[in-house]
């Protein structure tokens, strides 16, 4: 099946953001913070450019509430008094030259009066013990988890064994290729609407409710055609759409407000950096019998997405292992960083890599190979999972990871490599990872979220797909066509998406969670099966009929019985419930589950690391359509490369000192190896012909793997990502 | 776009005289652009005054005698790449040409620009410099040849007063027979910036070492005394990484030339 909006992009004639233009449009810009955390004393406009031309809107302008609303409402749209963090808006300035509006935020001084700031994750802990320095809330903890089963103590006083390990992952830059962007049109009479790049229309819509004070229905928000996110268009575009509303509210005319990449990269969301500490209890034979993981993540300077990035990193934390005794504490605190986001896996990156790397370490302390230790501790149907989970759905992670040692010839790698090293200049390795990740909204995140999505047949006789869910390159039209084309039982060029404007489309969610497929996709095959029936028990239709037959009743339909239409609402799988209180219960509808194996060569030259094979092997319940589920794994694999081993934010002062392409070292095609990409299915009853999500996944194993094997090469425990030449060389030479 | 596009001025050469004679009027030369348009996209370009000379088709030539290759400061990257005489005897300008930013790039940037530009971090100094190459300075009051060892004196500072401009690159013919080492650290394979770059060629005793982004500006090395560097930690690298894998260059390459 050919991408639905692929002719558009290849042509040209897709609409992003930046092709619009609207008359009588001005050119937004945003000033931030040139300081750290402070008290903001003045702020003066310097000669040089005509200022009486030039829209300006500071806190004082804002017409409702000042708070980007998302979770706790804690982070203003512009500061005010008090300024959190350095890349924090402050004045918002418009004018029809767009040359010379970047002129004149050189010529805006915004001043600063400093106060202490957090900096690191130990010394946002250390105020929140001793009540030091207290930046957020009574005790900067954004939000915490106690998660507990079985008995603990207990379990370490059975274990023959207890290793101990610390972990550290870094920030990450989303990096899609279409950088943010809005354009609003504003007033009292009309409303506001935006036009623009995001992931979840109905959180830029329930962000500009309060901000002017208006009723849902003066708000409008519509998603243009959207180069990538990654999750860094999930919650981010909230403000950038508030702050070209309020430019438009204030002039009284369209406002176009684009990022380029240096500001997108400095200014917006990254993935909040973590450290987890895990104490882990095993019997001599092998068995886990005691896990007692410490994870902490760093929020920024407000609360954004840290709860529940930190509730779905506590989560899978302890990851697909049976062990009766699992205690996890967990904690999102706050820093004086620009706030930290959503990024693809959403926290169960960070908390996997602790876990896949400690996995290893307590392998090799039992004398185990770390497959086998794996094998003596795997899930396996009717266990339960650090949650309480019982595992209803076939499960078979030792046939996983039986196929993806095959694919890889792991252990003929693993004997070559041992005997060529210790002669070879090149260090060579191969590592492994096994984990899941979990698809939709945790617990009852779907429930609360209730969404609904509905098809409308047109007089064409085509079927017109009506969601909030968006395109943003990893392929909901096309899948959503290929469900609807399969439950309609018609040809796949019938199906035609709504663009995405909530004005006309139900509210099927936010496109986050690896919930598109697995949970509205069902809702798309609900709605079209309705309609279908619609369709049949009015007698214009008889089963067993053809596209064209199809399209004839439908237009039928519409002229002798009005419009038809149908939807689909979301309903929770049966026997599932979960426990907010006690994080206690089913965490995720389905898991998808999966082994990875990485090669890769060290140079003790240049202490670089190379990824020279991948193989990713997964169950993802049903594959639906291979190019895309393909693509989606070898991109995350690819992504995850650059987490592992090159991205590494350069923070200098509370900024990103590397906010451009050339020092933000993302790996290229040339730096990637092969990306063997392999499913196994196991239909899961309650995704559309049994898919389940899979667009986090690959994010989450790739960095344990590729440490793994780099301590199979040199025999030095990494545990710190990313892992840069730098800090290969400085644990290199301290051997 | 950060700069204020309208408060720039862009003059085109139409010859070499014309060039120079706009020099003296304060217009910076500007060739493929691959650096100038980075600042100027960032709202970082401070020079206000700019002239193009890529269309000077004088420029960008490659002539060879019997004891020289001699090619104009526009030579691209590409160009470079083509050449089947630079393979033959220079192949180290073929590797940093090859490793320096993209095809469009390549196709843009020049090697005169990559000299006056003087980035520490550029990846053709150190192999012009291991090849003894020479740059002709040209102005009004006429032109010089500089041994290229001698032109760099500091952070941005060059041997080229403000009326001249860098026209031609000469390399002597005498490396055919030398082993040639090149490496560029830049921890990824395209697209990179140089953290440490290395060049060197020998013959037997005979040796000659220049690296890059080590130091404030590409660095011959006199003797091949590898302790001459003076790197710093900056947003790409710290100066411990970049001391000892330049080490480890000089010794691998110490070991591939023996």
């Amino acid at each position: 099946m050919p991408r639905k909006e692929g002719a558009r992009k290849v042509t040209g004639q897709a609409q992003y953001v930046d092709d619009l233009k609207f008359p009588g449009m001005i050119y937004g810009a945003t000033v931030r913070n040139p300081a750290r955390r402070g008290n903001i004393r003045g702020i003066a406009f310097l000669p040089g450019v005509p200022w009486d031309e030039f829209t300006i809107v500071t806190a004082k302008d804002i017409p409702g509430k000042n708070y980007v609303a998302l979770i706790l409402n804690d982070q203003p749209f512009l500061a005010g008094e008090i300024t959190a963090h350095g890349e924090e808006a402050i004045v918002l300035i418009a004018h029809p030259d767009r040359y010379l509006v970047e002129e004149a935020r050189r010529r805006v001084r915004i001043d600063v009066e400093a106060l202490p700031c957090v900096d690191s994750l130990e010394d946002s802990l250390a105020g929140s013990l001793n009540g030091t320095e207290i930046i957020w809330g009574d005790n900067n903890i954004f939000k915490s988890y106690f998660m507990n089963k079985g008995d603990v103590d207990r379990g370490f006083a059975e274990a023959d064994l207890i290793i101990e390990g610390d972990y550290e992952t870094g920030a990450q830059e989303q990096l899609y290729i279409e950088s943010n962007g809005m354009i609003a049109v504003a007033n009292p009479h009309d409303g506001v609407t935006v036009w623009g790049s995001m992931q979840c229309p109905y959180y830029v819509h329930k962000a500009l409710i309060p901000l002017f004070g208006l009723t849902p229905e003066k708000i409008r928000v519509i998603q243009m055609e959207t180069g990538g996110g990654f999750g860094g268009k999930e919650e981010y575009p909230s403000m950038i759409a508030g702050h070209a509303a309020l430019l438009a509210w204030k002039s009284g005319r369209p406002v176009k407000l684009i990022y380029d990449r240096a500001e997108d990269m400095t200014a917006t969301t990254k993935r909040h950096p973590s450290r987890t500490k895990h104490r882990t209890g095993v019997t001599r034979d092998g068995k886990l019998v005691a896990m007692e993981i410490d994870f902490d993540i760093d929020g920024g300077a407000y609360a954004t997405l840290s709860a529940v990035v930190l509730s779905r990193g506590t989560i899978h934390a302890a990851g697909p292992y049976s062990c009766p005794n699992v205690r996890i504490r967990s904690r999102a605190l706050a820093t004086t960083y620009p706030p930290h986001g959503a990024f693809r896996g959403f926290g169960a990156p960070q908390s996997i890599f602790a876990l896949e790397r400690q996995m290893n370490k307590v392998a090799a302390a039992l004398g185990l190979p770390p497959e086998e230790f794996r094998r003596r501790n795997f899930l396996h149907g009717g266990d339960t999972t650090a949650t309480g989970q019982v595992i209803r759905e076939k499960v078979d992670l030792d046939d996983l990871l039986f196929r993806a040692l095959e694919l890889s010839h792991y252990h003929h790698h693993r004997d070559t490599f041992d005997r060529a090293n210790p002669a070879s200049r090149l260090k060579r390795g191969i590592g492994f990872a096994t984990f899941m990740h979990g698809a939709g909204f945790t617990g009852s995140g779907e429930v609360a979220l209730s969404s609904v999505v509905t098809v409308e047949a047109t007089r064409e006789g085509k079927v017109r797909i009506l969601a909030a869910s968006t395109e943003i390159g990893q392929g909901t039209n096309t899948i959503f066509s290929q469900i609807a084309a399969d439950a309609l039982g018609v040809d796949y060029s019938l199906i035609e998406l709504a663009q995405p404007d909530t004005s006309t489309v139900p509210n099927s969610g936010p496109t986050v969670a690896s919930r598109t497929v697995m949970v509205v996709g069902k809702l798309v095959e609900a709605a079209c099966v309705g309609l279908k029936h619609k369709l049949i028990f009015s007698g214009l239709l008889e089963p067993g009929y053809s596209s064209v037959e199809f399209a004839h009743a439908a237009a039928a339909y519409i002229d002798r019985i009005g419009p038809l239409r149908a939807s689909g609402e979301y309903k929770p799988p049966p026997n599932v419930s979960w426990n907010d209180e006690t994080y206690q219960g089913d965490a995720y509808g389905a898991y998808a589950w999966a082994v990875y194996v990485a090669i890769v060569t060290v140079d003790p030259v240049t202490y670089e690391v190379r990824v020279d094979d991948f193989v990713a092997m997964q169950e993802v319940g049903k594959v639906i359509h291979p190019v895309l589920a393909m693509g989606q794994i070898e991109g995350g694999v690819a992504q995850a490369i650059g987490f592992a081993l090159y991205e590494r934010v350069a923070w200098n002062n509370g900024r990103m000192a590397n906010g451009q392409m050339t020092n933000y070292i993302m790996p290229t095609s040339a730096d990637l190896p092969p990306i063997r990409v392999f499913f196994a299915e196991n239909p899961y009853a309650y995704g559309p012909s049994g898919a389940k999500g899979i667009g986090e996944l690959p994010m989450d194993g790739v960095a344990p793997a590729i440490l793994n094997a780099i301590e199979h090469a040199t025999g030095v425990a990494f545990n710190h990502i990313p892992l840069v030449p730098e800090l290969v060389m400085e644990s290199l030479l301290a051997r | 776009m950060r700069s204020h596009v309208p408060s720039y001025e862009l003059v085109v050469a139409r010859d070499l005289p014309h060039a120079l004679s706009m020099l003296t009027e304060g217009f910076r030369p500007i060739a493929g652009g691959t650096d100038v348009m980075v600042l100027f996209e960032a709202g970082k370009l401070a020079h206000k005054k700019w002239m193009s000379i890529r269309g000077l088709p004088e420029l960008r030539t490659i002539d060879v005698t019997p004891d020289h290759i001699t090619f104009g400061a526009l030579t691209t990257y590409t160009d470079v790449r083509r050449s089947a005489i630079i393979a033959a005897e220079f192949p180290l300008m073929i590797e940093a040409a090859a490793l320096t930013g993209g095809i469009a790039t390549q196709n843009r940037g020049t090697i005169g620009g990559n000299i006056v530009n003087a980035s520490p971090a550029a990846d053709t100094p150190p192999a012009l410099l291991v090849y003894d190459a020479e740059v002709e300075l040209t102005s009004p009051r006429g032109s010089r040849w500089v041994p290229y060892t001698q032109f760099h004196k500091g952070y941005k500072v060059m041997d080229l007063a403000s009326d001249e401009l860098l026209t031609r690159i000469r390399l002597p013919r005498k490396f055919a027979s030398w082993t040639h080492f090149y490496r560029k650290v830049g921890t990824r394979r395209a697209q990179a910036i140089s953290k440490v770059c290395f060049a060197g060629v020998r013959r037997g005793d005979q040796m000659r070492v220049a690296l890059g982004s080590v130091g404030p500006a590409p660095i011959f090395l006199e003797n091949s005394d590898i302790s001459a560097i003076s790197p710093i930690d900056d947003v790409r690298s710290t100066a411990r990484y970049r001391m000892q894998v330049a080490k480890n260059l000089m010794e691998e390459f110490l070991h591939a030339s023996a």
